[in-house]
């Protein structure tokens, strides 16, 4: 084996743009290993921990863009390097245009006055400069979504006082879903126009709802997003309570739907009071919570049903008759398998949220649920990359996600658990998420296919696909191509799990 | 202000980061603007908020700095010797480009051109001697731009050096610059030897008197008026100066044939002027000079009034730092090399000629010189874009020098430091690229990115001035 790399000295690139040339990279014939980052301390520290950071990467800084390549010989290693440079120069020429056409604009107030109507900036630069560009944009009058994570709680605070003043909004930082106008932002679901307005504290949990809306045949006036630390007290909800506001005077907004984890106690008292003070229905969800709503489906129907003018009680009825046909299905399920081997069930989440709703969803089905992202009565797990018993697991948190792709876009790392776990003796269920629409990858089927009719020959697989029709991905073909691999696939996350839990308590019962 | 108002509005999104997530507002019909967004660069953590706070003064002294830039008046009114008309030129002196430097520090090419200037002036008989006497402690170097000088390369100006006299008629400053001295063996490249000797001795005898007398016979040369033409013509009047030299020659040749008795001489000098390409750089250079010169020392401004290199250090000069020089080390140019050179041949970055991007041409007008675009990538597409580039880190635009294919836009003019720094955007200089080793001469030419070290200390140094 050889390593090898090559620094571009005053280069920058988007992360996203890197991991893709990355990964194309290790692709490469020949190539064991292969990374292409910004040479930032984090960074540097990572190429470490595989025995990549070549002596020639220690005195780069923040602006210089390291390659480095692990292959079976030194003349496939330059190639490598060469296709990378190459990709990367492809990447840097502007696009092709008329003679005249100009360069992109490089900073925000040259881009704001390239086009004068804009009324948002969607900044999803490294954390450490992304409150200075948040910054900016409220001095010039945009609103921001501000998709980065890794922002302190000071500039968190001083920017949504700032957008306060202003009568500007600041969704975020670590906001990753937002609909605006009926435009989807990030990672986002294509959703029609309606009346149900959505504030999110979680991302994940706004996808969900959203989709649910959109295919219960209702719609969406805005989803903002908030970012999950604005409901704890040391920010103290300003942006949550200002888009309650904000949907509580919009004409359009004739339902108002709340989603969240648990908001800490200051300011759920301040999201209560304004509740009582809005002349809309407002139902909130705040997981993990006792109490109806509990979970993103059920907050998502009752809302519906609101604004539709029909009886909420009877859409949480229709969702009694639904579990029973999905427990006559379970049944029906493990029935077909001879020997079903095993008793645990095993969650691998994309999403956190997910994660979070399948603890509810499963509390009651199944005993001893394990997660290390625990919610309620579940127990934390020792070690997140060797889930036990009956475990969720969110593999969007940190552990997972420092060096690599969010889970949502990147599939590999999945994949390999699926599989993994597939095959651990005590493993019966392998319950999944799909999350569709703008930012998540484009193929999840084509990613997922291969490993899910490998496990499906051991374990029953379930897949919540959460989506809508209009999303890029084409959800009608994703569900095709995962039955036909082996996996029951329900549409929404809540009963995915409700159909997995079944199925391990089915199995349990089974097998006792 | 409301949240009211977002959601009245169809949405419009300026995207600084992830690429895709643009693409996907345009597909669900908003229409947005991708950032071409940079790490910031290095500054005091102070700097940024106290240049926000005073933005308002900034502004105000831009204004009247940019009204100056553009309003100048710089007019060829002759031509003498330099240690008659450059003040604090002494028998000792030697002028060079860029920011200050001791000989110890000089470059290469630097050390040529101050020994062949030596031996010239007749104050050493061989090289060695000259060597000898350039590190004696007994020459006294400083600046041409201290001097109300510029000069091309190595930029040495000894004082029986014929300059040109240039003078911003609207304010009343006047610049100097040698004459250029063509291609092939010249001092301004670091060559030295008898042919170089030579060639500077026919200019001061016999190019010298005859132009001298042909300027006093025509009169006053509108050179702003001459670069907006060349402009059309095709010249960034850095890198290429065929048309301004071809228009200068047009002002010149009647002046020449009336004025000189000796037809030879006429002829010789006619022939010099139309052989060498370059020769109305040495006239470029000063009009951007007396035009910026002017500007100088109006407090708070960040408009940048030099840029120039030494070969050793690129430097920068503000309008609101007074005499200040702000360096780091000059960079070697990604140029295009002459045949059987690289870039391991090349001497970092040299010359004050990048007073034409201070002053909005050179590089910053290259979409008006589609002739030379193999120096910036080959079509001329990637020649607008530099230019293009350029509009977002100055302050205003000439009024007077436009380009064609920029449907008659006026240059980018008056580099603002603070746009310099927050957008880490260098501005881009046109330059030809000398031999690192003294005497050999041109051997490549190119475009070059500026450092941002002096930028970076230029921003900060602002910054505690305005504290």
């Amino acid at each position: 084996m050889n390593t090898l790399g090559r620094v571009k000295q005053g280069f920058y690139f988007d992360s996203v743009t890197l991991m893709r040339v990355g990964r194309e990279l290790s692709g490469f014939p020949g190539v064991a290993e292969a990374s292409v980052v910004m040479a930032t301390e984090a960074n540097k520290s990572i190429l470490a921990m595989s025995d990549l950071l070549l002596p020639e990467f220690k005195k780069c800084g923040d602006q210089d863009l390291a390659i480095v390549v692990r292959a079976k010989d030194a003349k496939t290693a330059n190639e490598a390097l060469a296709k990378a440079e190459e990709m990367l120069s492809r990447k840097r020429k502007p696009a092709a245009g008329g003679a005249a056409e100009a360069p992109a604009p490089r900073d925000l107030a040259s881009a704001a006055a390239a086009l004068p109507g804009a009324n948002l900036a969607l900044i999803s630069v490294a954390g450490r400069y992304a409150a200075r560009e948040a910054r900016r944009a409220l001095d010039l009058g945009l609103n921001v979504m501000l998709f980065s994570d890794n922002v302190s709680i000071a500039d968190e605070v001083a920017l949504k006082k700032l957008a306060h003043k202003k009568g500007l909004l600041v969704m975020g930082p670590d906001c990753g879903t937002a609909i605006l106008n009926g435009v989807p932002l990030a990672f986002a679901n294509v959703v029609p126009k309606g009346s149900i307005g959505i504030v999110g504290a979680s991302g994940t949990g706004t996808q969900e709802v959203t989709c649910i809306i959109a295919n219960e045949g209702s719609g969406v006036s805005q989803a903002i997003g908030t970012g999950g630390r604005d409901v704890k007290d040391a920010v103290g909800g300003i942006a949550f309570l200002d888009a309650m506001q904000a949907l509580a005077d919009d004409r359009e907004t004739k339902v108002i739907l709340l989603v969240s984890k648990p908001p800490q106690p200051g300011v759920l008292k301040k999201i209560y009071t304004l509740i009582r003070k809005i002349n809309k229905p407002v139902v909130s969800l705040f997981l993990g919570e006792d109490g109806t709503p509990a979970t993103l489906e059920q907050a998502a129907l009752l809302a519906v049903a609101h604004a539709k003018g029909e009886d909420p009680v009877k859409a949480l009825a229709h969702l009694t008759r639904r579990d029973e046909i999905l427990a006559a299905e379970a049944r029906q399920i493990v029935a077909k398998r001879k020997k079903p081997k095993g008793r645990h069930l095993r969650g691998l989440f994309s999403g956190g949220t997910f994660c979070a709703e399948a603890q509810v969803v499963l509390d009651g089905l199944i005993r001893n649920v394990y997660s290390n992202a625990p919610l309620g009565d579940s127990h934390k797990l020792k070690n997140a990359w060797k889930p036990e018993k009956n475990a969720v697991v969110d593999l969007g948190e940190d552990e997972f996600t420092v060096g690599r792709a969010h889970p949502m876009i990147d599939f590999t790392l999945r994949n390999k658990m699926i599989l993994e776990q597939a095959a651990a003796p005590d493993v019966a269920v392998i319950l999944l998420d799909v999350v569709l629409g703008y930012g998540a990858n484009l193929d999840p089927a084509g990613e997922l296919v291969p490993a899910i009719k490998q496990a499906a020959k051991k374990v029953f697989v379930v897949a919540g696909v959460n989506g809508t029709i209009g999303d890029p991905q084409n959800r009608a073909q994703v569900v095709e191509a995962l039955r036909e691999a082996g996996a029951h696939v329900q549409l929404t996350n809540a009963a995915a799990c409700k159909l997995a839990g079944l199925i391990a308590a089915e199995v349990a019962r089974k097998n006792r | 202000m409301s949240i009211q108002k977002l959601f009245s509005a169809p949405l419009q999104v300026v995207n600084v980061g992830i690429e895709s997530f643009k693409e996907a507002c345009e597909k669900n019909g908003a229409p947005a603007v991708q950032v071409d967004w940079r790490p910031p660069v290095e500054v005091a953590p102070e700097s940024e908020a106290i240049l926000a706070k005073r933005a308002a003064k900034i502004e105000k002294a831009n204004q009247k700095v940019m009204e100056i830039i553009l309003a100048g008046t710089p007019k060829l009114v002759g031509l003498d010797v330099a240690r008659n008309v450059i003040p604090g030129m002494t028998e000792d002196t030697i002028l060079h480009a860029g920011p200050p430097i001791t000989w110890d520090r000089m470059c290469g090419p630097m050390r040529g051109g101050v020994m062949a200037g030596l031996v010239y002036e007749g104050r050493a008989k061989t090289i060695e001697e000259a060597e000898k006497l350039a590190s004696s402690g007994k020459i006294k170097y400083a600046p041409c731009h201290e001097h109300g000088a510029v000069g091309p390369m190595a930029g040495i100006v000894t004082p029986s050096m014929p300059v040109w006299i240039v003078k911003n008629e609207k304010y009343g400053n006047i610049a100097f610059c040698t004459l250029n001295e063509g291609l092939g063996k010249v001092l301004r490249y670091g060559a030295f030897g008898d042919e170089v000797t030579q060639r500077l001795k026919w200019m001061e005898t016999v190019l010298y008197p005859v132009l001298k007398a042909a300027v006093a016979h025509s009169g006053p040369i509108d050179l702003k008026n001459l670069i907006a033409q060349a402009l059309h013509m095709g010249d960034e009047v850095h890198n290429r100066n065929r048309a301004g030299t071809s228009l200068l020659y047009r002002a010149l040749a009647p002046a020449i044939v009336a004025t000189c008795d000796n037809k030879d001489d006429a002829v010789a000098v006619l022939n010099f002027i139309n052989g060498n390409d370059h020769f109305f750089l040495n006239l470029s250079m000063p009009v951007c000079k007396a035009t910026l010169d002017a500007a100088r020392n109006v407090k708070g401004s960040s408009i940048a009034v030099v840029m120039a290199r030494n070969g050793t250090d690129f430097g920068v000069q503000l309008a609101g730092t007074g005499d200040l020089w702000f360096t780091a080390p000059a960079e070697v140019p990604d140029a295009l090399y002459f045949a059987g050179f690289t870039k391991a041949d090349a001497n970092p970055d040299i010359g004050d000629s990048a007073i034409t991007e201070t002053g909005g041409l050179g590089g910053f007008a290259i979409a008006a010189a589609p002739a030379i675009v193999q120096f910036v990538g080959g079509s001329a597409a990637d020649a607008v874009r530099y230019t293009h580039q350029m509009y977002e880190i100055t302050a205003g635009e000439s009024r007077m020098y436009q380009i064609p294919a920029l449907d008659f836009r006026g240059t980018p003019t008056g580099i603002d430091v603070r746009k310099v720094v927050e957008k880490n955007l260098v501005p881009v200089i046109d330059t030809g690229v000398a031999h690192k080793q003294a005497g050999v001469g041109q051997v490549g030419a190119g475009i070059v990115s500026a450092p941002m070290g002096p930028f970076a200390k230029a921003y900060d140094a602002l910054a505690k001035i305005l504290k």
